[in-house]
């Protein structure tokens, strides 16, 4: 217990909104559900609030370090004296940081969602998951212990794929929560397979023990993490492994089939947990064990580079061909968490070498804000017309201004264009790559170019291109409780970027002043120009530039439309390939081999009662002959033959 | 006078054991039953008496039994008549081959 013991309120506050509203919500508090999740929730982000000034202005920085205090840690499982599974919390500059941003945006779309949801039938019980999805992410964010994170990491699944099929009648629901949730389990099952491998050799559970001991490693422990297997480090597999449970809820490629699916659920629920929280956890987990990556296996760390940029180029490709608004904003998704992941890949750790980590959490902070407002905004467009298609959209600036700016605001900071939120992320991210690869700088930079032209391409089809189809009936843009985050969130991506967050969050906890560089700027922010003028040629007004386009590159483009043909290649695998030689195999034994063992004991009992229920004719005087003969043979048996 | 030899008396409560059971397995109904059970338990009775007399005269152990196995006669006899009058009310009937619910 010390001063910080008040931050278990934070998680356990939803935790209480989750179980009075999933207890009692549908019967007896359905009218107040809304507000008493919204009220628990800002109680919740207030006090994230005090623990982050706390921390950062006052008692985080020792000896000009911000040092990782352990606010609570009790044993919860104890397997041996040295190994043992503990509930504890973190606090440290990321955890600090990211329990702003979870409980502001959490916040903001519990608002939200007061106008968006009102009228839904199953209004508490949306409510109920909200606060058990921001319960559980809290508490992955503020893990003190590697199989504590593993408890909430599945826990943040199981709510995403309970909002995501939210709206159950829907096939098209059901079948995008069943996919995201076994996508991510799929991925989980690498992530358990490495924090086995870690904890094996570390012989510990804890976080900064088990840092502490990677990254420094002891001579005896030197010898066993580098002991290896098919040529790679023990080590390197399992913080490889570990990757592969961050890249399957982080939607890096190939496992990101899930997250373009997962649009089915409410679009609140994407702003909040598909945009700016859960998605991102993968690269918090990366950044949580970043000095044992950077120290002791950067080979893993490369892998982490080359998946995150393959991602962010790929998703931006594919998002210039959608036409679903909400398939767009995944896939931008999808490319802003490879820019944060290839930000970590690029990352020293001493000092400014460290820059890349420092930009990858920048850019997680900024992005939340723009992300979750461009989700909200599409929410509140989708409200309005009721589509997500782009073509029942287009000209909708007259009827929705508030939408219409903040959507504005939010697609200029994802495009990186000064002074808003996204320009400083992306530029230290870009500068961090510059200074380390510059291959993976000039991807970056082709994405970032492309990134503007699809958010450009979206924002015009939405709000110019051709006339309003709407009339006058329309129920205008929503109500205030759908406004205010939508002004709160344009406010943050106004201001986020001015924070200087490397005097918070670098990646060895030593704050360094960085050196904004004016003439290195001037590249991206041309390329992100030149986007948004091409997406003004084709997409401003209506014409036939962009089929021509589209049709002049053919193949390419039907390509990139059908998202690569990556579902197929996964159905093909799992139908053709899995289905044929694995399931279909695995029936056979099961129908035949087991089923058949367990029927034949059945039929053997049939077989046997038949013989012999004859004897129970129900007759009391056959009865009493059986009992008769039987006293009669015992007493000749022992008379006469046994004695 | 001369004493009645024991083997006579034997004879008499086996001949009364036997009449009992096949009263027992040849009656369907159930009262008749009933009385072909206290024929046995009377031929048992006298069994007991008798080895009591003529092989233990000092000892009264076969006296005892006798008693007991009157009263639990006369207990088994009402609950026995208690299920005969519920079998007789739910079925009709006092015969034993009605009542084969219970058989698989």
């Amino acid at each position: 217990m010390n001063e910080y013991s008040y931050t278990a309120l934070i998680p356990l506050l939803p935790l209480a909104s989750f179980l009075l509203l999933g207890l009692f919500g549908r019967k007896y508090l359905s009218s107040v559900s809304g507000w008493l999740g919204t009220g628990s929730m800002l109680v919740s982000s207030i006090l994230s609030l005090i623990a982050a000034w706390q921390y950062f202005f006052t008692d985080g920085m020792v000896n000009g370090a911000y040092q990782k205090i352990i606010a609570i840690q009790y044993t919860w499982l104890q397997f041996s004296p040295n190994v043992s599974i503990d509930m504890g919390i973190l606090l440290d500059p990321i955890s600090a940081m990211m329990l702003m941003v979870v409980t502001f945006v959490s916040l903001m779309v519990h608002v939200y969602s007061l106008g968006y949801m009102k009228g839904e039938e199953r209004y508490a019980t949306y409510y109920a998951f909200l606060s058990l999805f921001t319960f559980s992410m809290l508490g992955l964010v503020l893990s003190s212990n590697i199989f504590q994170i593993y408890i909430f990491w599945e826990l943040v699944g199981v709510s995403s794929y309970l909002l995501i099929g939210f709206y159950f009648d829907r096939p098209a629901a059901v079948a995008a929560s069943k996919k995201a949730f076994i996508v991510t389990r799929f991925a989980d099952l690498g992530f358990l397979i490495g924090i086995l491998i870690l904890s094996f050799y570390t012989e510990t559970l804890d976080f900064n023990l088990l840092i502490e001991r990677l990254s420094t490693p002891t001579p005896q422990l030197t010898g066993i993490i580098t002991a290896s297997f098919m040529g790679i480090s023990a080590l390197t597999w399992g913080l490889v492994l570990v990757f592969i449970g961050g890249a399957g809820k982080s939607a890096m490629f190939p496992l990101h089939i899930w997250l373009p699916d997962a649009m089915e659920g409410p679009t609140p629920v994407s702003a909040l947990i598909h945009a700016a929280t859960m998605v991102v956890a993968g690269v918090f987990l990366v950044a949580r064990l970043f000095p044992v990556f950077i120290l002791s296996a950067p080979a893993a760390l490369e892998v982490v580079m080359y998946t995150g940029v393959f991602s962010a180029l790929l998703a931006a490709i594919i998002a210039c061909t959608q036409t679903d608004i909400k398939r767009v904003l995944a896939y931008s998704t999808m490319s802003q968490i490879g820019y944060m992941m290839f930000a970590l890949g690029v990352s020293g750790y001493y000092a400014e070498s460290g820059a890349g980590y420092m930009a990858s959490m920048f850019h997680l902070f900024t992005h939340a804000f723009y992300k979750s407002l461009l989700f909200l905004g599409a929410g509140a467009v989708i409200h309005l017309v009721h589509s997500n298609e782009m073509k029942d959209m287009g000209g909708l600036r007259k009827f929705m201004p508030i939408t219409h700016l903040t959507f504005l605001i939010a697609c200029l900071a994802i495009s990186g264009i000064p002074p808003f939120a996204g320009f400083f992320s992306k530029e230290a991210i870009l500068h961090a790559a510059h200074v380390n690869n510059s291959f993976i700088y000039w991807l970056a930079l082709i994405t970032s170019g492309i990134t503007a032209f699809y958010m450009f391409r979206l924002y015009f089809s939405i709000f110019w291109n051709k006339a309003s189809k709407i009339h006058d009936n329309h129920h205008g843009e929503g109500t205030w409780s759908m406004k205010i985050p939508l002004l709160l969130l344009a406010i943050g991506t106004l201001l986020a970027g001015f924070i200087p967050f490397s005097s918070f969050v670098t990646a060895d906890g030593i704050p360094y002043h960085s050196v904004f560089n004016i003439g290195f700027s001037v590249l991206p922010v041309l390329f992100g120009l030149s986007g948004i003028t091409i997406a003004w040629l084709l997409y401003q007004k209506q014409n036939e530039r962009a089929e021509k386009i589209s049709g002049s590159l053919g193949g390419l483009y039907h390509a990139a439309y059908r998202k690569f043909y990556i579902d197929e290649v996964y159905l093909f695998f799992t139908k053709k390939i899995v289905f044929n030689l694995i399931g279909k195999p695995a029936a056979w034994f099961d129908r035949n081999i087991v089923d058949g063992f367990m029927n034949l004991l059945a039929v053997i009992t049939q077989e046997i009662s038949a013989l012999i229920k004859e004897l129970q004719s129900g007759k009391v005087q056959g009865y009493a002959i059986y009992f008769f003969s039987a006293i009669c043979a015992l007493t000749i048996l022992f008379i006469y033959i046994l004695n | 006078m001369s004493e009645v030899p024991l083997h006579h008396i034997l004879f008499v409560s086996t001949a009364l054991f036997f009449i009992g059971m096949y009263g027992f397995f040849t009656r369907r109904n159930m009262i008749t039953m009933l009385m072909a059970i206290e024929l046995m338990l009377n031929s048992v009775n006298i069994n007991f008496i008798a080895f009591n007399k003529y092989l233990f005269p000092e000892k009264m152990d076969g006296i005892f039994f006798t008693i007991f196995i009157i009263a639990i006669a006369a207990a088994e006899a009402a609950v026995a008549i208690a299920i005969i009058i519920n079998l007789y009310r739910s079925h009709k009937s006092i015969d034993v081959e009605e009542a084969s619910e219970m058989k698989y």
